[in-house]
């Protein structure tokens, strides 16, 4: 087998189910990622949109779903953000446009190990069908928040959704490590090993590198993950007691003795906050990519974008107990971590300031895929700049569990990965069916979907402030939150607005797809090798050659150069000038 | 599918060729995977240690003899069948097919010689009360790390051992080359390197006393 020395190593499949389900090829597995993506993305919103209706007129009757109750409300809450975290931000910037670009981008024929891809995302699918079976047995789905906080996880008689439905989830989310294991391995062996001629590390695009290095956090991150959610399915249905004290349910003393809840929480934050980077890094690549492309300007310090990535990932590692303030932990380790915490705001400035620096005297094309680019920046700073308050355990410890860290999280790792996700569905949705997504109805929707966003959050940090606790379901009685009343219908109003505006993104997707005008091999004049192929590129994405690789990934305005462009694949700089 | 499905090794070969990275996909695959599971397993050992630590009555029931004793004897076996690896891996490379596929039968049996040593020391404890919730001398935390630990090193040796036996068979049959058989090969070191974590830690630190 080593000795075959033909191109691509699987030929082209024929037949239906080969070439469109069970396919081994990294573009169809990435458009099916995206699809699963996209699927899971309009359920979590739905739910979202049930929780704000339900925060503001709690006894409402609504059509399909009935009244909400206050454990709805918490099955609600947990399978949004469960699904939004797992099934969307994970998915579909890694398993999506990663899928896709990082084997095109770096000059390869396909993923290192295309059964092995085929397998992910299959697993991640099972995975996905699972937790929604969730919603349909008896007691419905868990209430245990994303996070899925012991001993309210680890008993099974603590609450109606968690019956069935809490061990749905935990084997969901367990199949989802196995899942992201594989693409993880499949994605550094990929970076690392198939890399054309002449692509050397430092000519990666950005976005190849955000891809990579997600992968390492997914490799080393997930592990642990599935470690303790294997021990919280033996503490349910086994009777061990990893995770539960002793503990009196309804008055009933349970069996479980000596266990401790904290260790829960420090495996899965352990796990947690590097997920919080594995959902926001590829974003920042894609902004990279985006905001040098369109400024028709080379990134400004590629180098130390790499390096802020990088130690973005490992500071990624020492934060988890941030997220444990509040459970009592020694001030000294909340010292530690709260230090560690605040040193990730500089390599993050040092992206942004490099992003502004990009922008900063560039002939800037305002085309949609651009302008959710600089969404994404916004967000990114605006979300942000919260950080460094609840880093602090004393600030912390009054607003954790109120909607500051709602706002908070929902800013910087929620929307603006989504942002993302926008910018490059607008930007690459030419290459990947060849057609080009409408101009005026993306602008709209940026437009309804930026302005929105920040009318839902940015209030949001008020409401957090004034003392308004999160995770509650009902408190529109409370007195001391009469005044916030007001705020909340506003939030709950631009939610239905910007919500709206969503589906302006998918009949554009659609609609684009099947009739949307023709795109060029290379629509965007960009640099990077997968718009130097066809569109949409062949089964082995280049068309029986492979690339040879003599610029960087950014050389546009190149003084002396015919176009305002050089290709990565165009003949070197030095021969290219005459 | 034909095993050329399964990687991109021949198109590989030829553009890794005097890069510094130019380790063989599979093998760097085995790296990664050994790499998500130590954390794996160190999650599962971390998880104990902070149990163990804020736990009063943490019982320390391991008597140098029989305890001790069959933990020295399982330990030299699995040592020992790194060791029966190697030359499993010296024989391929030097392509004796023969020998080569006779110390991958050999490694086996040591796994499997482990595994059975293993559940008869679970089946000695299950026997003396210990539950995954309950046992006679103190926490019941104790059974429940115990088990899970040592449960999860039990299944990557069989695993290992099923793997030793369908590589070792596809070797003999000519479909698989000495360098499959030394990235197994790392898997089995690993499996060794695990359990050098686990005796001390499970075993070493409850002697009874």
């Amino acid at each position: 087998m080593a000795t075959t020395s033909h191109v691509h190593a699987h030929a082209a499949p024929q037949g239906f189910i080969r070439k469109y389900i069970f396919s081994l090829d990294h573009k169809v597995i990435g458009i099916q990622y995206f699809f699963l993506a996209l699927t899971a993305v309009f359920v979590g919103m739905f739910l979202s949109l049930l929780m704000r209706v339900h925060m503001i007129w709690p006894t409402a009757v609504l059509p399909l779903v009935g009244e909400i109750k206050p454990e709805t409300y918490l099955s609600l809450l947990t399978m949004h953000g469960t699904i939004m975290v797992f099934f969307v931000l994970t998915t579909a910037p890694q398993g999506g446009f990663g899928n896709y670009f990082l084997p095109i981008q770096i000059g390869a024929p396909d993923m290192a190990f295309p059964v092995l891809n085929m397998l992910s995302f299959w697993t991640t699918f099972v995975g996905f069908v699972v937790i929604i079976a969730a919603f349909f047995v008896t007691g419905g789905a868990p209430l245990h928040g994303w996070t899925g906080y012991a001993p309210l996880s680890a008993l099974t008689n603590s609450g109606p959704g968690e019956q069935l439905g809490a061990d749905l989830w935990i084997t969901s989310i367990a199949i989802f490590c196995l899942a992201s294991l594989m693409g993880a391995l499949n994605f550094i062996t990929t970076t690392l090993d198939l890399r054309a001629k002449g692509m050397t590390l430092m000519r990666m695009p950005l976005t190849v590198w955000s891809w990579f290095i997600t992968a390492i956090l997914g490799l080393l991150a997930f592990g642990v993950l599935l470690s303790a959610g294997i021990l919280l399915l033996l503490d349910r249905n086994l009777g061990t007691s990893f995770y539960v004290p002793l503990v009196v349910v309804n008055g009933q003393v349970m069996g479980h003795k000596g266990g401790s809840p904290l260790l829960w929480q420090h495996l899965f934050w352990f796990f947690g906050h590097p997920e919080v980077y594995i959902a926001i890094l590829p974003g920042m690549g894609v902004a990279s990519q985006l905001l040098s492309t369109f400024s028709r300007k080379p990134i400004f310090g590629y180098k130390a974008m790499v390096y802020a990535m990088m130690s973005i990932g490992f500071l990624g590692f020492m934060v988890w107990g941030h997220h444990m303030f509040m459970s009592g932990m020694s001030p000294y380790s909340a010292f530690a971590f709260s230090l560690m915490t605040m040193c990730i705001g500089v390599p993050s400035a040092i992206k942004t300031f490099n992003w502004l620096g990009t922008i900063y005297k560039g002939r800037v094309r305002f085309h949609t895929p651009m302008l959710f680019a600089i969404g994404f920046v916004s967000l990114f700073v605006s979300g942000g700049l919260s950080g460094p308050f609840l880093a602090q355990p004393v600030l912390d410890i009054p607003l954790h569990d109120t909607a500051f860290v709602v706002a908070h999280f929902h800013l910087i790792m929620g929307v603006a990965a989504i942002f993302g996700i926008f910018a490059a569905t607008y930007y690459w949705v030419p290459k990947m069916f060849g057609r080009m997504m409408n101009e005026t109805w993306g602008k709209v929707h940026f437009f309804i979907t930026l302005i929105g966003t920040y009318c839902i959050f940015m209030p949001m940090h008020y409401l957090g402030l004034a003392a308004q606790p999160r995770r509650y379901s009902q408190f529109t009685e409370l007195a001391y939150l009469q005044h916030l009343l007001p705020l909340n219908r506003f939030i709950t109003y631009m939610a239905m607005v910007t919500i709206a505006g969503q589906f302006i993104f998918l009949v554009n997707l659609f609609w684009s797809i099947f009739r949307g005008p023709k795109a060029s091999d290379n629509p965007w004049e960009a640099t990077t090798l997968e718009w130097t192929t066809a569109t949409p590129p062949p089964h082995d994405n280049f068309g029986g050659h492979t690339p040879v690789v003599n610029n960087g990934p950014y050389e546009y305005s190149v003084p002396g150069a015919p176009r305002d462009y050089i290709m990565q694949n165009d003949p070197g700089m030095g021969t290219a000038a005459h | 599918m034909s095993h050329a499905d399964l990687t991109m090794e021949g198109h590989s070969a030829g553009l890794t060729s005097g890069s510094p990275f130019a380790i063989p996909t599979k093998k760097l695959a085995m790296w990664l995977f050994i790499i998500a599971d130590t954390m794996t397993f160190a999650a599962c050992l971390v998880a104990y240690l902070f149990l163990r630590n804020g736990t009063a009555n943490w019982p320390t029931p391991f008597k140098f003899s029989p305890s001790i004793v069959n933990v020295m004897l399982m330990t030299f076996i699995l040592i020992s069948s790194s060791l029966t690896m190697l030359m499993g891996l010296r024989n391929a490379q030097a392509g004796n097919k023969a020998a080569a596929f006779r110390w991958i039968l050999i490694t086996a049996a040591a796994g499997a010689v482990f595994a059975l040593l293993h559940l008869r020391e679970w089946m000695g404890m299950i026997g003396e009360g210990v539950t995954l919730f309950h046992n006679p001398w103190g926490s019941g935390l104790f059974g429940a790390a115990f088990f899970s630990v040592t449960g999860l090193h039990l299944l990557h040796v069989t695993s290992g051992v099923i793997a030793l036996l369908a590589v070792g068979v596809r070797y003999q049959g000519g479909r698989y080359n000495a360098d499959d058989i030394e990235i197994l090969g790392l898997y089995w070191h690993f499996v060794d390197i695990v359990w050098m974590f686990v005796v001390p830690l499970i075993y070493l630190l409850n002697i009874a006393r």
